[in-house]
């Protein structure tokens, strides 16, 4: 896995509740085998009309936000399938970090799995988030975070600075790519002396 | 010195920390690993990649559900690429050694059916899978929740995952269910009151007089649909209601009764503190409609379409009215005029033979309206021919529902079985998401009897009133 460290991107407003990871990456698309190749996909219902042509209306398709990289949402952001094809599907088109006041569990933790790095921040900070970047892109210019995930902050260049929480073994598996299972299996011993004190034959 | 008392997931976590390494999450073991072909191939390919194996496969139990078609199965599956997701599982199974339940296996079904019924679940284990309904286990009085493929692989090779321990929420329910309300009615009316995300971060135990009486099936229908309200894993004590559903069943321990001596400590102290709690009355719950495109956007049958513009919450209005928008209704309808064009009976939520039962008593001596096209899809091949036995297909068949073979079908679409733009569907599944169903489609979810009653009618109408023949 890539490490993350720190990102400055142009941030995608999407100003709505509980998208469904059905949304994010509808079912006709988990038919593949591989991990690859589903950012064409992503809001596929939104994205593009029933002539396969974008959705002028749907947020993402305006040339504003083409280069985003920054996700901004609203509440439950990811609920529903624990399909991990949705950050598969995000990270492949070229999110890298989703901010938003709450997410779900699976979404979240899958997050974490593919180098993306999910945010969440007070939803009073969010309306700000959504009223500066509208703000901003209506002088016609992307708008811009940094996030820093050692300082653990995000920050515009207009005096927008917050701090954010994250859980220590998640930040250190994100900062140095670690292989999780990698690192679990360091732990072997332990793992086969659990199955020897409940009765089990010790695993292959 | 006496021990602080200990919920049943307090009970459940302490058992399974394999250990806490210094700045580290802590490893919990996982005894039971379920597997299907949509969130599986890229994890067994994970594993190949670097030359790892499957630690324990005898605990690893897979079939393929969600992408397999429900109409006869000796002919070949015709879109390919479904065919081979289904040969990649089979290939996996095969190279690490695990059981699989294949078609044309008189077992097979929907994970969260064969798990159950074949005794694999069993009170006090840690149950996992890459599907968020995996909560439907925990009824057994297991620590069941769904996880993503990176997590498969993680479980596949190490019969670990890493887990930070989730909150305790509490939802007690007192009193009774009325004649005509179902589990499936209290788990909706639940998840209206606490919405999707109340139990986020939580795993919610189920408790109270209400809950004890319903029968095992039932409370799988409520465990079922915990992750909708946001909890990764519901779970329910287990009782001699769980011991009876038990006994006999394949995978079960060999000394039974030694089994259920064990099982029967993982029952919460009587004073063992939750994180939350939130007390509820059965006898408020009457049938219940979702009217909206998340499972919290849900009244009582005897209700109208709520007008969203009315919601206090911003997120809500917002939210509401964009689910009419695409629900193509007003508020203020009542939801007995609501017309419906497909009823669809089946899914993880409700596809065992207590739900079959119960639609095919509605419908027994009455025709599925000329409108409407309705098909009953049985969780598992078990399902299936027990409900043959009791003559339930030819209720169905003589009514003009369509009787199929068992995997998760409509309740996703993955399969040909999906709804077309526009069509309304009376489903007793989980997800009224947009699109979930079929592109435009707009599913309002139900009890299996409710479905009934909406697939003779034409419209949804109060199973409470329904002149049974």
């Amino acid at each position: 896995m890539q490490p993350f460290l720190t990102h400055t991107g142009v941030v995608a407003p999407l100003d709505r509740a509980n998208v469904d990871t059905d949304q994010i990456i509808p079912k006709q698309f988990l038919k593949r085998i591989e991990r690859t190749g589903f950012g064409q996909f992503l809001f596929f219902d939104w994205r593009f009309l029933a002539d396969g042509s974008p959705n002028p209306a749907f947020e993402l398709n305006r040339p504003v936000v083409a280069a985003a990289s920054i996700l901004l949402a609203r509440r439950n952001f990811g609920c529903g399938s624990s399909r991990e094809h949705a950050p598969w599907a995000l990270a492949d088109y070229g999110f890298k970090v989703v901010i938003a006041p709450t997410f779900a569990d699976i979404f979240f933790s899958n997050c974490f799995q593919n180098g993306m790095l999910p945010i969440r921040l007070s939803e009073e900070d969010v309306d700000e988030l959504f009223r500066r970047a509208r703000a901003t892109e209506a002088g016609g210019n992307p708008y811009r975070l940094r996030v820093d995930l050692q300082e653990n902050t995000v920050a515009d260049d207009a005096g927008f600075s917050r701090s954010f929480a994250v859980d220590s073994f998640r930040k250190r598996c994100l900062l140095e790519g670690l292989d999780d299972i990698a690192l679990s299996l360091q732990h072997v011993d332990a793992i086969t002396a659990w199955e020897a004190a409940n009765a089990l034959p010790a695993g292959e | 010195m006496p021990s602080t008392p200990r919920t049943l997931l307090d009970k459940i976590w302490d058992a399974h920390v394999v250990c806490v390494p210094p700045g580290e999450s802590p490893l919990l073991y996982i005894d039971r690993h379920l597997v299907h072909e949509v969130t599986s191939p890229q994890a067994f390919e994970g594993l190949r990649l670097a030359g790892r194996r499957v630690r324990r496969p005898e605990a690893t139990f897979a079939t393929p559900d969600h992408n397999i078609p429900t109409t006869d199965r000796r002919l070949p599956i015709a879109d390919p690429v479904s065919k081979q997701q289904i040969d990649t599982l089979r290939n996996n199974c095969r190279e690490f050694g695990v059981r699989l339940f294949d078609l044309g296996d008189a077992d097979q079904g929907i994970v969260h059916v064969i798990g159950p019924e074949l005794g694999i679940t069993q009170p006090g284990m840690t149950i996992v899978c890459g599907d968020s309904h995996t909560a439907t286990h925990g009824a057994m009085g297991s620590l069941a929740f769904g996880i993503g493929t990176s997590e498969v692989e993680h479980v596949l090779a190490t019969q670990t995952l890493r887990q930070v321990k989730p909150k305790s929420l509490e939802l007690r329910v007192e009193g009774s269910l009325h004649a005509g309300v179902t589990a499936k009615d209290l788990v909706l009316y639940l998840i209206g009151k606490l919405s999707t995300e109340g139990g986020t971060g939580h795993v919610i135990e189920y408790t109270g007089p209400c809950i004890r009486r319903l029968g095992m099936e039932q409370r799988m229908t409520v465990c079922n649909m915990s992750i909708e309200a946001g909890a990764r894993a519901g779970m329910i004590a287990p009782d001699q209601i769980t011991f009876d559903y038990l006994r006999g069943r394949e995978y079960v321990p060999k000394d039974f009764d030694r089994a259920v001596a064990a099982w029967e400590r993982f029952v919460g102290d009587p004073d063992a503190a939750f994180d939350r709690t939130e007390i509820f009355a059965g006898g408020d719950v009457v049938p219940q409609v979702t009217w909206g495109t998340n499972p919290a956007q849900v009244v009582g049958i005897d209700a109208t379409v709520p007008d969203p513009t009315a919601f206090s919450d911003p997120n809500e209005r917002e939210s509401g009215s964009r689910a009419l928008e695409y629900m193509g209704l007003a508020g203020g309808t009542k939801m007995v005029d609501i017309p419906l064009d497909r009823v669809f009976i089946g899914s993880c939520t409700n596809s065992r033979i207590e739900d079959l039962r119960a639609a095919a008593s509605v419908v027994r001596g009455y025709r599925v309206a000329s409108t409407v096209h309705a098909m009953v899809v049985p969780g598992s091949g078990r399902v299936k021919r027990q409900a043959e036995e009791e003559g339930l297909d030819r209720v169905f068949l003589d009514a003009g529902f369509e009787w199929r073979e068992a995997g998760c079908s409509m309740c996703l679409g993955m399969n040909p079985d999906t709804l077309t733009p526009g069509q309304r569907c009376a489903s007793t599944s989980n997800r009224n998401f947009e699109g979930r169903q079929g592109k435009g489609g707009r599913t309002h979810l139900v009890s299996p009897a409710m479905a009934a009653a909406a697939a003779v009618a034409g419209h949804f109408t109060d199973i409470r009133h329904w002149l049974y023949r």
